[in-house]
């Protein structure tokens, strides 16, 4: 489903090159739970950027579901990041100003769907991470793992095909950390594509592959036995 | 994105910053109000001063002694007065053909008494057409009777004011007053009718011209009014006058002719100018108020970096974007220009409330000028800021927290 060839991609500091990634080939099926760990300022971040169609590789080629996605123009990238690809966030990035209810629904406005499914949908995806009670409350008046469980709910509500997590439980206690992971596993068991951005061993653990990057270049991909919550 | 979305989300975010919102309606309201406020006065002054003219009659043409270089667009200033302006030249004009009537007039003031009571007043010596040319009405008795212009007779009639002064109760028909060191005995009232050009006909007497100039003692007139038989005629009447003055004056053309026509169309002109230049000025607020707006929405953009990064990464394309911070300019200012079109109407109420003498009201050009010229800064201003917002990149803003 997502295919990298000899990614790399550069970065100008001063009169200095910077290679935040250098020559990347990976490929990743659907419905996978990857883990990507690495030291800090190896390209984790920039890796899922690029995935995500946010920012452009200097060179080598991204296919996304068989099409050649590296340099599309901007507004079609939009729709494709739109349609199948869902965020979400160290710092959760909800829009301070609306409810719950509205930041989830907000992909669903700018695709311009009418009020009336939206409502339908925001309601059933709330229910499905647990928010149904807080669906009008302020960010402000939620805690740290009740943001981010908003905040996958705006990634999931169109259904994409991949989700795309950059240290999700970064900014959270291990209890919130693990009901929000605990969210995306189940997602993921719905078939959707799970790609993580983590330190922490733990999370790698549940994984079944984790993608190990050290200096722009992918150091070991390890594939182990998936291990699910109870399973 | 839906139309209707684009707005309920601009109007969340304005929402979402009130204190910014606020001042910019105002800066927005305080320019549109000035336009309207400014030009309604200047619209206001322009109809006064027409109006004042109007009440003079249309087919007037005033006749003054002493030549002016300036061709009849204002009283001469400086004018000598080599010749007087005699009631004998005023009767000569009743024989032009072009004019239907004249009223020779002349004016000073003098200390006008009843019993104990006194006052000055404007003494106006004329003859019974004064009435017609001046379109005065009669509140009680009558007015000068038609007789010789040359012959002087101690009768005069009073304006509403004197006669509340000096009689105050008592009956003002047929009482003697005295005025200089003659008494006239007082056949008429005028109907407090209100202003006509510089003169508060409320606090006037008018007396038989012979008796004025006897009065003031001088044989020179103030000035001739002379009505012609069609407005289309005034060119002639005009020519005609000058030439029957010219030929009792021994050739001399020392009069001046002023026609309505004239003097209106100047202070149509220069009013209107006026109207313009406040206008202009009024207007360079508003461009001063796009000028925030664009500086308000970069500190809006660089505020809400983060949510423009997270709208990109939630699959809105830029021209999304550039649409939204536009949309929220442009509703900022469509309502600010309407709440400032409302403050400037109410403003403007008021002050036609204060002065109801004064015509205040704008006209419809300035307030649709003063409503477009909001609107287009607005939108013009912040194309700017939401360029920059679409151009954005996603990472650098969702990096930072
Ligand atoms: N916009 C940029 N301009 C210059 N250098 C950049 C930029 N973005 C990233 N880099 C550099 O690229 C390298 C990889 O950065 P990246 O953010 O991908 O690291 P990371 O693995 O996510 O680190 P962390 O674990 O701290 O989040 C780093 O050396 C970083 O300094
Ligand atoms: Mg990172």
């Amino acid at each position: 489903m997502i295919q990298l060839k000899q990614i790399c991609r550069d970065f100008e500091v001063g009169d200095q090159q910077v290679h935040a990634l250098d020559r990347v080939s990976l490929d990743i099926d659907r419905g996978e739970y990857v883990a990507i760990m690495g030291p800090s300022g190896s390209g984790k971040s920039t890796l899922l950027n690029i995935i995500g169609l946010l920012d452009r590789p200097s060179a080598g080629s991204y296919i996304l579901d068989g099409e050649n996605v590296t340099t599309l123009p901007d507004a079609v990238q939009s729709r494709i990041r739109r349609d199948k690809i869902g965020f979400v966030f160290q710092f959760f990035h909800l829009v301070p100003r609306l409810t719950a209810a509205e930041n989830t629904e907000l992909p669903l406005v700018l695709a311009g769907f009418p009020p009336a499914e939206r409502r339908a949908r925001v309601d059933h995806i709330l229910e499905a991470v647990g928010l149904a009670e807080r669906k009008d409350h302020k960010p402000d008046q939620l805690s740290g793992g009740q943001r981010q469980r908003v905040a996958i709910a705006r990634a999931t509500i169109l259904e994409p095909a991949v989700i795309l997590a950059d240290e999700p439980t970064g900014n959270l206690d291990r209890a919130s950390g693990r009901e929000v992971l605990e969210v995306l596993e189940k997602l993921n068991r719905e078939n959707i594509t799970l790609i993580i951005v983590t330190h922490d061993p733990d999370i790698a653990g549940r994984t079944a592959r984790q993608i190990h990057i050290v200096d722009g270049r992918i150091d070991r991909d390890i594939a182990t036995r998936r291990v699910h919550e109870g399973g | 994105m839906r139309a209707a979305d684009v707005l309920r989300f601009t109007a969340k975010a304005l929402r979402g910053y009130s204190l910014r919102t606020a001042l910019m309606l105002v800066a927005i309201a305080i320019g549109v109000a000035a336009v309207v406020i400014l030009t309604s006065l200047g619209e206001g002054a322009r109809r006064f001063v027409i109006g004042e003219f109007t009440s003079l009659g249309t087919h007037l043409l005033i006749v003054l002694p002493g030549r002016s270089e300036t061709t009849g667009a204002a009283p001469p200033l400086l004018g000598q007065t080599p010749r007087d302006l005699t009631i004998d030249d005023a009767l000569a004009l009743t024989r032009i053909r072009t004019v239907r009537r004249i009223a020779p007039i002349a004016v000073g003031t003098a200390a006008v008494s009843f019993g104990r009571r006194d006052r000055d007043s404007i003494v106006v010596g004329s003859t019974s057409e004064f009435l017609t040319i001046r379109h005065l009405e009669v509140g009680q008795g009558r007015f000068l009777p038609p007789a010789d212009p040359r012959r002087a007779s101690p009768v005069a009639v009073i304006g509403a004011k004197i006669r509340q002064e000096l009689f105050g109760p008592k009956k003002a028909l047929g009482g003697w007053v005295r005025i200089g060191d003659r008494r006239f005995r007082v056949i008429g009232v005028l109907a407090s009718e209100g202003r006509s050009i510089g003169i508060d006909l409320e606090e006037v007497v008018v007396i038989p011209v012979a008796s004025a100039l006897t009065l003031f003692n001088t044989a020179s007139l103030f000035r001739i009014l002379v009505e012609a038989r069609a407005r289309e005629v005034i060119p002639q009447a005009r020519r005609s006058i000058i030439e029957t003055i010219q030929a009792r004056h021994e050739g001399e053309d020392d009069i001046t002719v002023i026609t309505q026509d004239a003097v209106l169309a100047t202070f149509d002109r220069i009013l209107r100018a006026l109207t313009l230049t406040v206008a202009g000025i009024a207007a360079i607020s508003l461009v001063v108020a796009g000028i925030l707006i664009m500086n308000v929405m970069l500190v809006a953009v660089s505020q809400r970096t983060a949510e423009i990064g997270l709208l990109k990464a939630l699959g809105a394309p830029a021209h999304t974007i550039t649409v939204l911070f536009v949309t929220e300019a442009g509703v900022l200012s469509l309502a600010g220009a309407l709440l400032g079109f409302m403050a400037g109407e109410a403003g403007s109420w008021i002050i036609g409330r204060a002065y109801p003498d004064f015509p205040v009201g704008s006209p419809w050009w300035a307030v649709v000028a003063a409503l477009t010229v909001a609107l287009v800064t607005g939108l013009v201003f912040s194309v700017l800021p939401a360029r920059r917002a679409a151009q954005l990149d996603p990472v650098q803003a969702l990096s930072r927290r």
